[in-house]
């Protein structure tokens, strides 16, 4: 985590020192990146530990949106290097992609809260 | 911008909304599914929206790629039994940063490489961290999967001046990296940091034992979604940021969850070689281990007027979950008040034996959480330990000495009588002692825990 956020800042101190990438679009893309990060923090700090594993999951899944860099990658017919890289990336995010989602919702069917309406002694709380 | 243009952007925005409203429904569980289904909704609008780019010339192997990668992704999802739930995390943070990566290395080549173009600092430093990042999570996590799948030995492995054979091998990608964004066109030096940070990721992971996977699990997590957001700032897609820097603070919100559930700090996880030889100051145990039989246990347990189930890792390996919930079954049948603890760090990652124990169909308002199954120990007759060892030991607790001091522990020591399910008489599996076997409330049932639990079940019904 030190590691990451040392990175981080090393990485926005060398974009802001940066030149050629036009200053606008870099900053949209910090405004971007910093409301994205509160409104995750406040989003997924209201997760209940119960759903911990289907979280990480899904999280990854919506990750997997890398897939449309790989998709560009894969069809602009840049170079035969960039294609077969592009090719992988497609496989791999696309994995993630519809496995993520299916294995999330295949645990998400899982949690029930009690069983055909069962023992009512369970409902203490 | 054209029309085409105008539609893909907006389906990038509509994508990102669709996936902070699914990630909000997993507030509740009721709410959890619709929520996932709209996301899912999102990442193919996402898909659709790219599908449409002015760049893309040839679509065979776009069409290729979705299409293997959708069959592979489908057969895993469908045929993987649930107790492999971490391996296939492991491995699909492997796969997610992997393609992070990949396109950040066909970006450079493209540029640098193929076209011959000085990279712009701002998008070479995205890049290089993107591909930093993504590289050491790939090799990270297929290490940790190979470890989860015990391919190889689940124990520490270290050597002497490891942490600093590490340390200067981050450090040297780091300078490269550095480096690299003052003077991209260093392809050699570009290589080099790729192969580093390969190398940095198996290195990272060498040294954590099993029972700290819930943490590494959350950091491969935060560090794949990272590398995704970087992919983003390199190519100029905020829908990549987004989703990127979602699931990099979720992963980060995780691992500082279960740090604290350990008591420890990320740097010590990484660094510390928990669990391996020669750490081992629990207090000098005195007493005997008291052996136990299954119809003694039924007895205790179907007279009992309040039972608690605390599984661990253990209960994974056995596949004992259905057998649990028939043992709890049949003791409500009998109008014992059954519940389950969870400790937050139980399993391999974070959630575990929630997924584990809503499989076999137990219902959640049965699942308690540490804070709120402690104040309920003292009036529990009996606590059942199925395969959890260091999450319930009061060493923690009582011994500042002890590796695992201050982590929160669950008292089952508090409740009148404890009943620990173990395969053998060995340590558990950070070596450290545990005092709680050794109390003389507790009684130790050895064999296999899913036999034993089908056996106290039977037992239970005839009482």
């Amino acid at each position: 985590m030190y590691i990451s956020s040392v990175l981080s800042s090393l990485t926005v101190l060398a974009l802001a020192g940066g030149s050629g990438m036009s200053a606008g679009a870099l900053i949209s893309s910090l405004y971007v990146f910093a409301l994205a990060a509160f409104l995750g923090y406040q989003v997924i700090s209201r997760v209940p530990p119960l759903l911990h594993t289907p979280l990480m999951s899904a999280t990854n899944a919506i990750s997997a949106i890398s897939v449309v860099g790989s998709i560009v990658t894969a069809g602009a017919g840049y170079n035969a290097v960039s294609t077969t890289l592009g090719f992988i990336a497609v496989v791999s995010a696309m994995i993630n992609v519809v496995g993520g989602f299916l294995i999330t919702d295949r645990m998400l069917k899982m949690f029930k809260d009690k069983i055909g309406g069962g023992d009512a002694r369970d409902k203490k709380e | 911008m054209d029309a085409k243009t105008y539609f893909i952007e907006f389906s990038y925005l509509l994508a990102s909304i669709l996936f902070i409203y699914g990630l909000k429904g997993l507030s509740h569980p009721q709410t959890a599914r619709r929520g996932m289904n709209s996301a899912a909704a999102g990442m193919l609008v996402a898909i659709i929206g790219t599908l449409l780019h002015h760049e893309i010339i040839d679509y065979t192997w776009i069409i290729v790629g979705l299409l293997v990668g959708g069959l592979i992704g489908a057969a895993m999802s469908i045929w993987m039994p649930m107790t492999a739930m971490p391996q296939r995390t492991a491995l699909s943070h492997a796969f997610g940063a992997l393609a992070a990566s990949l396109v950040g290395i066909s970006e450079y080549y493209r540029h640098v490489v193929d076209l011959g173009e000085t990279l712009p600092s701002a998008k070479m430093a995205a890049l290089g961290f993107e591909v930093l990042f993504g590289s050491l999570t790939v090799t990270g996590s297929l290490l940790a999967f190979v470890k989860l799948q015990e391919l190889m030995r689940g124990t520490p492995i270290t050597y002497k001046g490891q942490n600093i054979i590490n340390v200067s091998l981050f450090i040297a990608a780091a300078v490269i990296f550095i480096y690299l964004i003052y003077d991209p066109s260093q392809t050699t030096l570009f290589y080099v940091m790729v192969v580093l940070s390969f190398l940095f990721g198996i290195l990272l992971v060498l040294p954590i034992g099993s029972a700290d996977m819930p943490v590494v699990m959350s950091l491969m997590n935060s560090y794949a979604g990272l590398a995704s957001a970087a992919t983003g700032f390199a190519i100029g897609n905020n829908v990549l940021i987004i989703a990127g820097t979602l699931d990099g603070f979720s992963g980060f919100i995780l691992s500082i969850l279960m740090c604290k559930a350990m008591n420890r700090s990320v740097t010590n996880v990484l660094f510390g070689a928990f669990g391996s030889a020669g750490t081992d100051t629990s207090s000098t145990v005195e007493g005997t281990m008291r052996e136990v039989q299954v119809d003694d246990v039924a007895v205790q347990l179907a007279y009992a007027r309040q039972v608690v189930f605390v599984p661990g890792y253990g209960l994974a390996t056995a596949q004992a979950q259905h057998a649990v919930r028939e043992l709890a079954e049949a003791l409500q049948h009998r109008g014992v008040l059954v519940k389950y603890a969870i400790h937050p760090v139980a399993g391999r990652m974070p959630g575990h034996m929630n997924v584990l124990l809503a499989e076999a169909n137990v219902p959640y308002s049965q699942l308690y959480e540490l804070e709120q199954i402690n104040p309920e120990m003292p009036a529990t007759d009996v606590a059942v330990v199925v395969g959890a060892n260091d999450v319930v030991n009061p060493d923690a607790r009582d011994n500042p000495k002890s590796p695992i001091a201050g982590m929160p522990i669950i008292e089952v020591d508090r409740s009148t009588n404890v009943v620990v399910l173990k395969r053998g008489k060995g340590k558990g599996f950070s070596g450290l002692e545990n005092p709680l076997f050794f109390k003389p409330n507790t009684g130790m049932l050895y064999g296999d825990a899913k036999a034993s639990l089908t056996k106290l079940a039977q037992a239970v019904q005839q009482a």
